[in-house]
């Protein structure tokens, strides 16, 4: 009796074995060639010098280009332009989007849609319409800024902003901020409107001021969202790219670089392509370190 | 007392809100009434807030400017070798303006890769949430790790694997990576584990087919999903430009944004046809987003990553 039911169960499980995999396949097959195969791929050519060149063998030198890279100069400046970013776009985004998703969660369904559709639309839009705009906006002769500050009279000479090591990254981290609070706002909105009624209810009844209800009652619900959106914000900052190549090329004299526009300009410019890839290995610890770092935090919210 | 505060502060937000959404439509204000203006009010130094004559210059230029072949059809028995001895072939084809080319080759690349990634991660999210299989949790370990690291570091990686498959410069080499990224099947697997265990069971029992158990009950009850996942992919893979930058390289072979970031290295001082190719390349895709913007928002709330 045991014996044929443990039968029939291993019979059952081999079915559903059989079945299970043939509906995963067509999604594994592009998520094993095209996504873990390059990613194994970018560790192993990492321990090679090797460039694009079709007849030229790679040799292995083992460390070597990680240890070049921690002298080089260019790359360190890179790393600290990411950092800056990061550091400088990850808090206001969080901040920015919150503050703007509690306004607008309290309006008619009507109104918070809008205002949801048009802070999402700089995304949208695609970095490059959005970047020839904003570079004719930073333009020396032409453009708006110098026109508003001039007529304000904070500036007295025009301003070269994108040529100028002094203004050029932080005006790419203004760009970066307009299209990157469009998904946490959505995030955020949803997670307010998630929030159990009944407690903030039950507070203001006993005369909770709002931004009590806020910090002692929403705040805590919200965790998990806000930590969520810390990592893509995080992940979407390390990855900033298209303003750099299509606003400064990383210039004036490397200025702004960053770590992924650092890799593009090895791996295409330079035909450096085992340099490239010890960078992107670079960039995927740190990475992986920082969301490994909030998947811990958030365990201990749980 | 309470009642009248939070009023008074939520003017004060509406305002403030009203303002800030002002200042992040402009750039797109300006991109559209930019593209109509005459070359004079483009380049002059006081900015001209809206344009006193509306022209069409500017996308006339874009259309007369660059020219690229709508398609290329091989004239028969025209094989011949080049001058270092590799063979070829001539084509034919109507010429149009690259524009429309451009927008033709990224509408292909973005509905390619949403009707692949539909279809390939409805069924691996139903299997994952519904499969009791050896090997599942190892392969959901997988898709959240590689969720949770930078997709551009691949790309370099990719290039190589591209030329090795001779998938280079061709949609191919841009729609398949993005089908590959596990997104989508988390997203599928989000929705799939709210169909009752108890409907699939009556359905084995009735001698469902694994397939027909799919397509008439696991699909009509994902379908919103599909749907979010579908107008997800087909925005986000329509603005993947540094995907594009590094897969594609012909002129023929561009997408909209490549076709305008080209545009706008080679004519950098010509804002009023860089701002014609920028609200080409924008505006259709506002408009899907617009329509389709209650999925669009669904997909993204369900595919964050819970803790």
């Amino acid at each position: 009796m045991r014996k044929s039911r443990s039968g029939l169960n291993q019979s059952l499980v081999r079915q559903e074995t059989i079945a299970g995999y043939l509906f995963l396949l067509p999604s594994l097959f592009f998520f094993l060639v095209f996504v873990v195969y390059p990613m194994f791929m970018c560790i192993y050519t990492s321990f090679f010098d090797s460039n694009m060149g079709k007849n030229t063998v790679d040799t292995f030198i083992g460390f070597g280009n990680y240890k070049e890279l921690f002298q080089d100069k260019i790359f360190l400046g890179a790393l600290r332009n990411t950092v800056v970013i990061v550091v400088v776009a990850v808090p206001t985004v969080c901040a920015f989007s919150l503050w703007v998703a509690s306004a607008i969660t309290d309006m008619k369904p009507v109104l918070t849609s809008a205002f949801r559709v048009i802070f999402y639309l700089p995304v949208v839009t695609g970095s490059v319409a959005v970047t020839v705009v904003w570079k004719w906006m930073y333009n020396n002769y032409y453009g708006i800024f110098n026109y508003l500050l001039k007529s304000a009279g904070v500036i007295d000479k025009n301003i070269n902003w994108l040529g100028d090591a002094r203004y050029a990254l932080w005006c790419i981290i203004l760009i970066l901020f307009t299209t990157s609070v469009g998904q946490p706002i959505v995030l955020y909105v949803s997670a307010l409107g998630n929030v159990d009624q009944s407690l903030v209810e039950a507070a203001e009844v006993d005369g909770a001021t709002p931004m009590q209800v806020f910090w002692k009652i929403k705040w805590p619900q919200i965790m998990p969202t806000t930590l969520y959106i810390v990592v893509i914000t995080t992940i979407n900052s390390f990855q900033c790219f298209a303003l750099i190549q299509l606003l400064t090329s990383g210039g004036p004299n490397h200025s702004t670089d960053t770590v992924m526009y650092y890799i593009y300009y090895t791996a295409f410019k330079l035909y450096r392509y085992g340099y490239g890839n010890a960078m992107g290995v670079v960039l995927m610890l740190i990475i992986a370190l920082l969301s490994a770092v909030q998947f811990k935090l958030g365990q201990s919210q749980d | 007392m309470k009642n009248q505060k939070s009023k008074a502060y939520r003017i004060f937000s509406l305002v403030i809100v009203i303002v800030l959404a002002i200042l992040f439509t402009f750039p797109l204000y300006w991109i559209i009434t930019g593209s109509f203006k005459t070359g004079k009010e483009i380049n002059s130094t006081t900015p001209v807030w809206w344009p006193t004559t509306w022209t069409l210059k500017n996308y006339e230029k874009l259309m007369s400017k660059f020219k690229a072949p709508l398609f290329e059809l091989t004239v028969p028995f025209s094989q011949y070798f080049t001058e270092d001895g590799t063979p070829s072939v001539a084509f034919a084809g109507p010429t149009v303006p690259a524009a429309v080319r451009w927008m033709v080759n990224t509408v292909w690349m973005a509905v390619a890769a949403m009707l692949l990634t539909c279809l390939t991660a409805s069924l691996a999210g139903y299997a994952l949430a519904k499969k009791r299989f050896i090997g599942r949790s190892l392969i959901f370990t997988l898709i959240v790790c590689a969720m949770a690291l930078p997709k551009q570091v691949i790309l370099i990686p990719l290039i190589r694997e591209m030329s090795a498959l001779k998938l280079y410069n061709t949609m191919s080499a841009v729609v398949y990576p993005i089908v590959g990224w596990p997104f989508g099947v988390f997203l599928m697997k989000q929705f799939a584990e709210g169909i009752p265990g108890e409907i699939l069971e009556s359905a084995r029992i009735d001698g469902a087919s694994e397939m027909k158990t799919f397509t008439t009950i696991v699909y009509p009850m994902i379908k919103p999903g599909v749907g979010a996942l579908a107008i997800f992919t087909f925005i986000s893979s329509w603005n993947d430009y540094f995907m594009q930058l590094i897969m594609l390289s012909s002129n023929k072979n561009l997408t909209i944004s490549l076709g305008i970031a080209n545009m706008q290295a080679e004519n950098q001082t010509d804002f009023g046809l860089i701002m014609a190719g920028a609200a080409f390349a924008a505006v259709p895709i506002i408009i899907v987003f617009v329509i389709f913007q209650k999925y669009f928002t669904k997909g993204i709330t369900m595919g964050a990553v819970k803790g």
